[in-house]
């Protein structure tokens, strides 16, 4: 019989990256195609523009059981759509520290500018976010136990 | 306040009467002394029923959206803090100014019934405020309680002034006064992530998802709310998760964000006395450490917090720091 008490498994965590579409999706393509590499438990969403990302985007990947949400967007300044990541930064400014306020783990959420001709950029945080995240261990205060697999 | 009531009255029948509006919203006396239910007049006589007191904290801003559509004009009563929401909504394009008649009347503060019967004062029958002495009139006799102590939590740290009058009712003066309503956030800010979440969790805990917040609030004005999508898992009026919980209320506050003018009606009408106002107060505490002072509700126009930009922001990842401007 199994005992369940001594089974442990390695500590994987699940990374939710909301990436623009116009840079840093194009960075982790970059990285990709420069053989630079990131965790694979990195899990990227594309959306047209960080500013897209409604902070229900961000609540909903600790919901279902992300570990850590990254944003990353283009730089202040060199938005596609000229000013979209400028408000990406106040809303997120805000939620970030309301969610600390709340008690989350500041660790837990990030924000980066990757623009597309920084693949290694990319790679390099991506790294670092998850060993951040490795070592914080599991989200627990915002998740919702009925999406947790056997537990 | 008795006085003040007289005039509000006289004064309401006397646009009623004339004509000049075709309705009027006020307060109007609820099962108890102190349950007066906001309400609207439309003659003359109805007016009888009128009342103003010390337990009329209710803000009636929000009932402008629907009112101010109507045929006619809609004379309001509104006390300082119910002005900023006023703006507000005007500036959201929710109220028609043109069709409300603003009567500006005094506020020297309204009590907590909630707080008078934690001290052992029930069946209370009349209320007289003198300086900082509360005479408490109940069915078992009479108290004096000390008026800081019974005060909405709204009102003890008020600083607001009317932003909006097409005419006014003050018959006393209010004294000056310097409080910090950002003394609660701060001490929260001081706390560990851990007893931040232990805090958080049982209030919230106690959350029964009665909608009471959202539905009084003057910024959550939106015809369809995200919360009434069935689509969204997160409708349902029990929690199943303390998620649910965490979300709802992370949710309603980052809506608001920008937007909420502190009129405390959310604590005010929480049945399970949550002090939601802390919340919304930690947006306007960092907006205005961020991004400038700014008070939701002083101006009719411009644009708020979260739709304007400058180039120079506070970065997301500083604010952790201690370097956030």
């Amino acid at each position: 019989m199994q005992d369940v008490t001594t089974e442990k498994k390695e500590f994987t965590p699940n990374i939710v990256a909301f990436c623009c579409n116009w840079c840093s999706y194009a960075g982790a393509d970059l990285a990709g195609s420069s053989r630079l590499t990131y965790p694979a438990n990195v899990k990227i969403i594309r959306v047209p523009c960080s500013c897209r990302v409604n902070p229900m985007f961000i609540l909903k990947a600790f919901q279902q059981g992300a570990d850590g949400v990254i944003l990353c967007g283009c730089h202040p300044g060199d938005c596609h759509y000229v000013t979209g990541n400028y408000y990406t930064r106040r809303r997120i400014a805000l939620l970030y520290s309301f969610l600390n306020y709340m008690g989350i783990e500041k660790e837990r959420t990030r924000l980066e500018w990757v623009s597309a001709a920084e693949g290694a950029r990319f790679s390099a945080v991506m790294n670092d976010f998850v060993k951040t995240v490795t070592e914080l261990g599991e989200n627990k205060r915002l998740t919702d136990l009925r999406v947790k697999e056997g537990e | 306040m008795k006085d003040v009531e007289l005039k509000m009255i006289e004064r309401a029948k006397e646009l009623l009467a004339s004509g000049e509006v075709a309705r009027v919203i006020g307060w109007k006396k609820g099962e108890f002394y102190f349950d007066p239910v906001p309400a609207s007049f439309e003659t003359v006589e109805e007016l009888d029923s009128l009342v103003y007191n010390y337990f009329c904290g209710a803000n009636l801003s929000k009932y402008l959206i629907e009112m101010s559509k109507k045929e006619g004009k809609t004379a309001v009563f509104l006390k300082p803090c119910d002005t900023y929401s006023f703006n507000q909504l005007v500036k959201e394009h929710r109220i028609k100014r043109e069709n409300v008649y603003v009567i500006a009347v005094e506020c020297l503060a309204k009590l907590d019934i909630n707080k008078i019967k934690a001290q052992g004062v029930t069946g209370v029958t009349d209320v007289e405020v003198v300086d900082k002495q509360v005479k408490v009139t109940s069915l078992y006799g009479e108290v004096v309680l000390n008026k800081p102590d019974v005060v909405l939590e709204k009102c003890s740290v008020c600083q607001k002034t009317h932003q909006v009058k097409d005419e006014e009712i003050i018959l006393h003066e209010r004294p000056e006064r310097d409080v910090n309503r950002f003394a609660q956030v701060a001490e929260l800010e001081a706390m560990t992530e851990d007893e931040c979440f232990a805090f958080w969790r049982n209030q919230l805990s106690k959350c029964i998802r009665c909608n009471a917040c959202r539905n009084v609030c003057p910024a959550c004005s939106c015809v369809k709310c995200v919360f009434d999508n069935p689509a969204s898992g997160i409708a349902a009026k029990a929690n199943d998760d303390k998620f649910e919980e965490q979300l709802f209320h992370i949710i309603r506050a980052f809506h608001v964000a920008g937007r909420c003018t502190d009129c405390g009606e959310c604590s005010r009408v929480c049945p399970q006395n949550i002090p939601l106002h802390l919340l919304n107060r930690k947006f306007i505490k960092d907006i205005d450490s961020f991004y400038g002072e700014y008070q939701a509700g002083e101006t009719a126009e411009g644009k708020t917090p979260l739709t304007e930009y400058t180039e120079g922001d506070t970065e997301p990842n500083d604010v952790f720091k201690g370097e956030a401007k």
